[in-house]
């Protein structure tokens, strides 16, 4: 029987097994959304705003290991998910985005809602397809969902002309697909592993730095094995957090510029580094001389070949699938006769536990004034460790990586690449709609909110209880920290006036609000939030407005030059 | 230093837009540029002269390779290769300078391929150091218009470069 492309668009995504859609209809959508009307079997999620379609696909991918979807239409629609798109590119997430074009008679002729939407999401993709033939819908779809979810994962968008959504022909699902340019490894090279366990056994001052890879990957189970066999001291990257567990005592932190004093020093001092899906990028490393002043010997395993030697020499490359490659070096390690360096592990662990001893998270708490990081102990305490947390952007997000211990992966979905205001709720949607049984909370703060405020609307429609847990602080804390260090206190526009009544904001939307003003009152009001199984509730905590994020490793310095609170 | 990057990569519409993209997001030179399809038409295989130190250069070729339409890339300069470069050059041709002009043209192996009572152009291949020779011979003011390919580049022997 002959189809539609919409249709086809549609029968597309059953077959993929999607659940949910994210998006916003419009003009060059009509034939995809009237396909969408007529079946049951996908369900749609109306956003208030393209971006916040594409944040709760990108939620939904996180959380589940599942490629998300969003439909968009031409023009502004296309434009408006550009940042969604970008977010999911940094942090290699699967997507599949589709798109309205103005029918193909019309392109390059500055129709109405005409963007070059492949030109403008080009850089930000892992690759993009615009269809001109309704008989390329299934197959293009077919190759968009492999590209996204295969290798180092991506968004790949689809754009699709409204001519050619309404035109017919037979339809034909794909049962494999194949790309003749496109061989992502899969196994690392078995001479290279077998370096790197040499490397491992002989290490002195052995360091693992895994970052978001092994949570896309799935391999916490083999980190997990690896790092318990042979005793050494790991740490996470803001992406990988989750992905070792935060609560065992071989994970010191997480490390970066605001990473623990321990973990950055570790990383700095150690003689061997295992890096596992992870980039060593700026806001890990820091300054890249720095860092290049220690001799270390440096195995990076990753899948994507250009991630290896990009920042850093490295000595002992792996190409390969995390889960694959840690699982041929356990392999190795456990055939092996020769142990790790017991003794030399033994001091190299005193002198972490030192580093440790300096108890670097440690923070003046106080009976006036809400600290937020009081705030994100007790949410800790009150889920038990046990929540979906997204956040958005600034101070809030890294009070969250350091105070909240995510001890599966998953957990902790947050825009760590591109650094994105207004991801936190709209992802929270995407987190909840995966996991409507779980405890969803959005850490954010009074400017990330008003990015995407709009979504509180989505969430009533689709009676979403995501508990918002915003750390007002009436600044734009991160920029005003910098302006502190940096700028010689010129506080310069990082001071919101006429913030809106944020309780009365909920409830305008047909939500709950609490104020919380009193540290007293914290952890009664987090309470009552989270009793209430069935609302989605905002909670506005008039936090400290001075409190800074620490340990700091200031831009362009090295791990070792971090600031602590007591150095103030 | 200098190396000339071939690629072969899907003849399709924006393939070409994903590799120079790439080069001008990722701040890499490039020095020129062609493309054109192969015997295969589903295929066009593309020379990029570029410049960089040696990270920078195995970075571009790793990028290269990540690009999903780029079927196969090679270094040229990791091997022995062959560089070709085609220039087409108007120069002034009235009185001495007509002779001198056709003389010039022999010695660099180049072809005058359109005469006017006042004008010769010539054709000229070479590596593109060759072409910068014959440009410098000559007095520049002689110089109406030149236009170049850019280089190609090609394995000697059993360097082959295909799918």
């Amino acid at each position: 029987m002959e189809l539609t492309g919409a249709e086809i668009a549609i029968r597309c995504l059953q077959e993929e097994g999607v659940e949910y859609v994210f998006g916003y209809p419009g003009g060059a959508v009509l034939f995809i959304y009237d396909a969408l009307f007529n079946q049951d079997k996908v369900k749609h999620i109306l956003v208030r705003h393209e971006q916040a379609a594409v944040h709760a696909a990108d939620g939904y991918a996180r959380s589940t290991d599942k490629v998300g979807v969003a439909l968009v239409t031409s023009g502004p629609g296309a434009t408006n998910a550009v940042t969604g798109i970008a977010t999911a590119y940094m942090d290699s997430i699967p997507l599949v985005i589709i798109s309205g074009q103005v029918p193909t008679s019309f392109i390059g002729e500055d129709a109405f809602q005409e963007v070059d939407t492949v030109g403008i999401t080009r850089p930000c993709v892992k690759h993009n397809f615009l269809v001109k033939d309704v008989r390329d819908v299934a197959s293009t779809i077919k190759k968009a969902f492999y590209l996204a979810k295969s290798g180092r994962p991506g968004p790949v968008l689809v754009d699709i002309p409204k001519d050619v959504s309404n035109q017919k022909t037979e339809f034909n699902y794909p049962t494999a697909v194949s790309v003749r340019s496109y061989h992502p490894a899969q196994h690392g090279e078995e001479g290279q592993i077998k370096q790197a366990a040499q490397l491992l056994l002989d290490a002195k001052r052995p360091m693992i730095y895994a970052g978001g890879g092994v949570v896309l990957s799935e391999a916490s189970k083999q980190l997990i094995e690896l790092v318990r066999l042979l005793g050494f001291p790991i740490t996470n990257t803001l992406m990988g957090l989750g992905g070792y567990p935060a609560t065992d005592k071989q994970f010191i932190g997480m490390l970066g510029m605001h990473g623990t004093y321990e973990a950055n020093l570790a990383m700095h001092n150690c003689d061997v580094l295992l890096a596992v899906g992870a980039r060593f990028d700026d806001r890990v490393i820091g300054n890249v001389a720095h860092f290049g002043q220690v001799p270390r010997k440096i195995i990076h395993i990753d899948i994507d070949p250009s991630s290896i030697a990009k920042r850093v020499r490295v000595d002992v490359p792996i190409v390969g699938d995390v889960a694959h490659v840690l699982g041929d070096l356990l392999a190795v390690l456990h055939s092996s006769k020769q142990q790790p360096d017991a003794q030399a592990l033994v001091a190299w662990w005193k002198q972490i536990d030192e580093w440790r001893g300096k108890n670097c998270l440690l923070y003046r708490n106080s009976d006036e004034v809400i600290k937020p990081q009081f705030v994100l102990q007790k949410l800790y305490e009150i889920t038990g460790g046990d929540a979906f947390i997204t956040s958005d952007v600034g101070q809030h997000q890294m009070w969250t990586a350091q105070y909240y211990k995510f001890d599966q992966p998953r957990r902790w979905i947050n825009s760590g690449g591109l650094g994105t205001m207004g991801f936190g709720l709209p992802a929270a949607m995407g987190v909840k709609l995966a996991h409507p049984d779980a405890t969803v909370a959005c850490v954010t703060g009074e400017g990330s909110i008003q990015m995407n405020i709009q979504e509180l609307s989505t969430c009533k429609q689709f009676r979403l209880p995501i508990k918002v847990i915003a750390l007002n602080n009436r600044y734009l804390g991160m920029v005003r920290q910098w302006q502190e260090f940096f700028h010689g206190n010129r506080y310069s526009e990082s001071y919101m006036d006429a913030l809106p009544d944020f309780v009365k904001l909920a409830e305008a939307y047909g939500h709950v609000g609490i104020r919380v003003t009193k540290p007293s009152d914290v952890e009664g009001a987090l309470r009552e939030a989270f009793a209430r199984k069935n609302d989605l509730v905002f909670m506005d905590f008039q936090t400290d407005p001075t409190e800074n994020v620490f340990p700091m490793v200031p831009g362009g310095k090295g791990l070792s030059e971090v600031i602590l609170a007591e150095d103030l | 230093m200098r190396h000339i990057i071939s690629l072969l990569m899907e003849n399709e519409a924006g393939a070409l837009s994903r590799v120079a993209g790439l080069f001008s997001a990722r701040g890499y030179n490039i020095e020129s540029l062609t493309v054109a399809p192969t015997e295969d038409q589903t295929m066009s295989r593309m020379t990029i002269v570029t410049s960089g130190s040696d990270d920078v250069i195995e970075q571009i070729n790793k990028q290269l390779n990540k690009l999903v339409e780029v079927v196969a890339v090679m270094d040229m300069n990791e091997g022995d290769h062959l560089e070709r470069e085609l220039m087409l050059v108007k120069v002034r041709a009235v009185g001495e300078a007509r002779e001198e002009m056709k003389r010039m043209a022999d010695i660099f192996r180049g072809r005058i391929i359109d005469v006017t009572d006042r004008s010769y152009t010539m054709e000229l291949t070479g590596s593109g150091s060759k072409l910068d020779s014959f440009l410098q011979a000559i007095d520049t003011s002689m110089i109406l218009e030149t236009v170049r390919t850019g280089a190609c580049g090609i394995g000697r022997g059993d360097r082959i470069l295909k799918l």
